[in-house]
């Protein structure tokens, strides 16, 4: 399963409670659509760091981050790239 | 404390109106099992059920007027009412009974409707004027004490509960989903909607006439008011306000202990039970018997403060210890009483705190609810303050860092994350210049819950703007208040009153038989509140600045510089145990049982359930719509599957 497979699958599940994959565009801002808030977040996170083995500072917990699923792949190649 | 339940409308005989009587009534009987009563005539029917508090020999209902024309059930307590019989009894009226109930029937032969402006309580009435053929239903002006009523078979209904309505005709028993969306959205449906279709509930502050005719006229006669923003304090300075607001809770407390059984009173560790404790230590003769609940988490728990108070005041305290395992077991009892969706567990221990109350022989409790509506004390109000501030710089990075001082008792705190906390709070900034601006946050995560709904019923729905939807309830003066006094209008006019005063208040204690009361209500201390200029409320970000300089030496300083902890409970954790969830709540949650109910989709529901039970939700919004929807299901369960099979 690829990494965008892997987060999208997550965020319908554990965030938007659906199996509608159309319901998640993958540059769709998700705190524009409410799919998380600032406590949402830190289930992004310790699921990335369970899922992909990397570490995420909070530094690092922004929207340039973390408000789309395409910025989310991009984040997460980019660690596992530094590692 | 007492049920009072009726109907205006002809019966085939007066055996059968009697019957009907007794049925509802017998619904009722947890809220007053000490003794019942009837009074029938011609278009009316009237039943109470009796906690016997003040003039425990004669103060049976339903009562009359000396002529026995007016006739009245009533559910509650009229605190002033020894002052209100002295000046009647100098007005020339004679009295059979030392209750108070008595009081209000001559009260109404002197003033007519006007008799409940004259009237400090908690309270809900049902008086018949026989002369006139006219019905008055009166809620108190706060909505501690309930009030529903539906017109159905030619009649007029009432009843202190929505069981006692169904009771006589249970096919009726039907969730409106209209009321459903409010209740998942606000946290209670508005006055009058209720979740049960056709049923109605009798505004606060309010008086509803039914005419011989049957037609019904609505007046209020009371609500939240607060002067036009900037107008000058009516004092000649804070001290002296101060010094004011001192001896009106010394008299608010004074009047409420005024019972004829032993008064107890709860102390959760904060500042507001903590005060009404001290006041009655420090002001009256009364015997100091303490009641609160601890928590095995520490998130919630608070008894360290508790025991500090006990100390400090010498009370005699029973402390309950709340398991979570307690809170899913006792549930589905809480939401029958409730008979309304609840987003939170919290309620479910005060439910059990108030059975060791009456265990311990005692039938009511003085607590702090309401300081913090009056007062300004709950983080909603500093967190509004906090983005009205950024709101006049948005560029500003320093202004929104203040949101990181709120909510430090959060473990998984809205705030946490700075840069999300930015983005969030920042949401809802278009409504700065509306009265709803406060809540839109609170709203917007409770209103996630609607994501489970099912097609259909977002269908019915359609496109429902919650906001609009409220405003349309305040009052057109609303935003010539200061942003504060909005705040704590729609603070109380939908929480306080929808929620905190009924599952959490009335329904919690009544469920076993006790009275709760609640001095900070006392409507003197509400519009002496109102008067307040808002930075006498919150200083800075200290929240009930005036109250803690009013009691400041009544208390230690540990409990005096406390910042507010909402109380909380253990929510979508209550339900399962060790990945396992409780019998009742696989049941009603499965799959096969969502879809017949057809409220909410069974696929999204599914989902929800799973990360609950693998103990992965954290936030508000995923355990508010857990426990609304749990909720939801067990009324239907309770009432609607019940009246239908």
């Amino acid at each position: 399963m690829s990494i965008e497979t892997k987060i999208r699958h997550y965020i319908l599940e554990n965030l938007m409670f659906t199996d509608d994959e159309s319901r998640l565009p993958n540059d769709a801002s998700l705190l524009d659509r409410g799919v998380i808030d600032s406590t949402g977040v830190l289930e992004i996170v310790m699921f990335l760091e369970d899922e992909f083995a990397i570490k995420i500072k909070d530094s690092e917990m922004l929207p340039e981050n973390f408000d789309s699923v395409d910025k989310l792949v991009a984040f997460v190649l980019r660690l596992q790239a530094a590692a | 404390m007492c049920g009072i339940a009726g109907f205006l409308g002809s019966a085939v005989s007066s055996h059968a109106a009697r019957s009907d009587l007794e049925t509802m009534i017998a619904t009722l009987s947890h809220r007053g099992p000490d003794a019942s009563g009837f009074h029938v005539d011609e278009g009316i029917g009237l039943a109470h059920s009796r906690l016997a508090v003040i003039d425990l020999v004669n103060g049976d209902q339903p009562m009359s007027n000396p002529r026995g024309n007016v006739w009245i059930t009533f559910n509650g307590e009229i605190f002033n009412y020894i002052e209100l019989r002295k000046s009647l009894q100098a007005m020339g009226h004679h009295f059979r009974t030392e209750s108070d109930t008595e009081v209000i029937v001559h009260l109404y032969d002197r003033y007519g409707d006007r008799f409940v402006e004259h009237l400090n309580g908690q309270f809900a009435i049902a008086l018949w004027d026989a002369g006139r053929k006219r019905l008055l239903l009166v809620r108190d002006r706060v909505g501690i004490r309930p009030l529903f009523y539906r017109r159905s078979g030619g009649r007029l209904w009432f009843a202190s509960e929505i069981k006692a309505l169904h009771a006589t005709q249970p096919e009726q028993a039907r969730i409106d989903v209209h009321g459903l969306v409010q209740a998942l959205t606000f946290w209670a449906a508005v006055e009058p909607d209720t979740v049960f279709a056709g049923v109605r509930n009798l505004p606060p502050g309010h008086l509803l006439a039914i005419d011989n005719d049957g037609r019904e006229k609505l007046t209020r006669y009371w609500d939240w008011s607060f002067p036009e923003h900037g107008t000058p304090a009516p004092f000649a300075s804070f001290d002296q306000a101060v010094g004011s607001l001192r001896e009106l809770l010394v008299d608010a407390v004074r009047l409420q202990l005024r019972a004829d059984v032993p008064v107890g009173a709860y102390l959760s560790g904060g500042l507001d039970s903590s005060a009404i404790v001290a006041l009655i230590r420090n002001y009256t003769d009364t015997p100091l018997r303490t009641f609160s609940v601890a928590f095995e988490d520490a998130e919630f728990d608070e008894s360290s403060h508790q025991q500090t108070m006990v100390r400090h005041l010498g009370t005699e305290h029973t402390m309950l210890n709340c398991r979570r395992e307690d809170i899913g077991a006792a549930f589905p009892r809480l939401v029958s009483h409730a008979e309304a969706p609840v987003l939170r567990t919290a309620a479910v221990p005060l439910m059990l705190l108030s059975a060791r109350v009456r265990e311990a022989g005692y039938k009511v409790v003085l607590t702090g609810e309401g300081a913090d509506e009056v007062f300004a004390g709950y983080d909603l109000f500093k967190e509004a303050k906090v983005r009205r501030f950024w709101a006049r710089q948005p560029e500003s990075r320093l202004r929104p860092k203040l949101l990181g001082r709120l909510y430090g008792y959060l473990e998984s705190s809205p705030v946490a994350n700075p840069a999300f906390a930015r983005a969030f709070f920042g949401q809802g900034m278009d409504y700065l210049d509306r009265p709803v601006f406060a809540h839109m946050p609170r709203w917007t995560t409770s209103q996630r819950a609607l994501g489970f709904l099912s097609d259909e019923v977002r269908a019915s729905v359609g496109d429902w703007d919650a906001a609009a939807f409220h405003e349309k309830t305040l009052p057109p003066e609303i935003m010539r208040w200061s942003p504060l006094s909005r705040d704590q209008y729609v603070e109380a006019k939908s929480l306080m009153g929808g929620y905190l005063l009924s599952a959490q208040g009335d329904r919690a204690a009544m469920a076993n038989s006790v009275e709760g009361r609640y001095p900070f209500l006392d409507h003197r201390l509400i519009e002496f509140g109102s008067r307040l200029p808002p930075q006498w409320k919150i200083r800075g970000l200290t929240e009930k600045h005036i109250l803690r300089r009013a009691v400041a030496d009544l208390l230690p300083e540990s409990i005096l510089n406390r910042s507010k902890q909402p109380y909380r409970a253990p929510d979508s954790s209550s339900f399962f145990t060790q990945g396992k969830p409780l019998d009742y709540v696989a049941d009603l949650l499965g799959g096969d049982r969502i879809r017949r109910a057809g409220y909410f989709d069974a696929v999204r529901v599914g989902l929800l359930f799973e990360k609950c039970r693998a103990g992965r939700a954290n936030g508000f919004a995923d355990n508010q719509a857990f426990v609304g929807i749990l909720s939801t299901m067990l009324l239907d369960d309770q009432f609607v599957s019940q009246g239908s099979s």
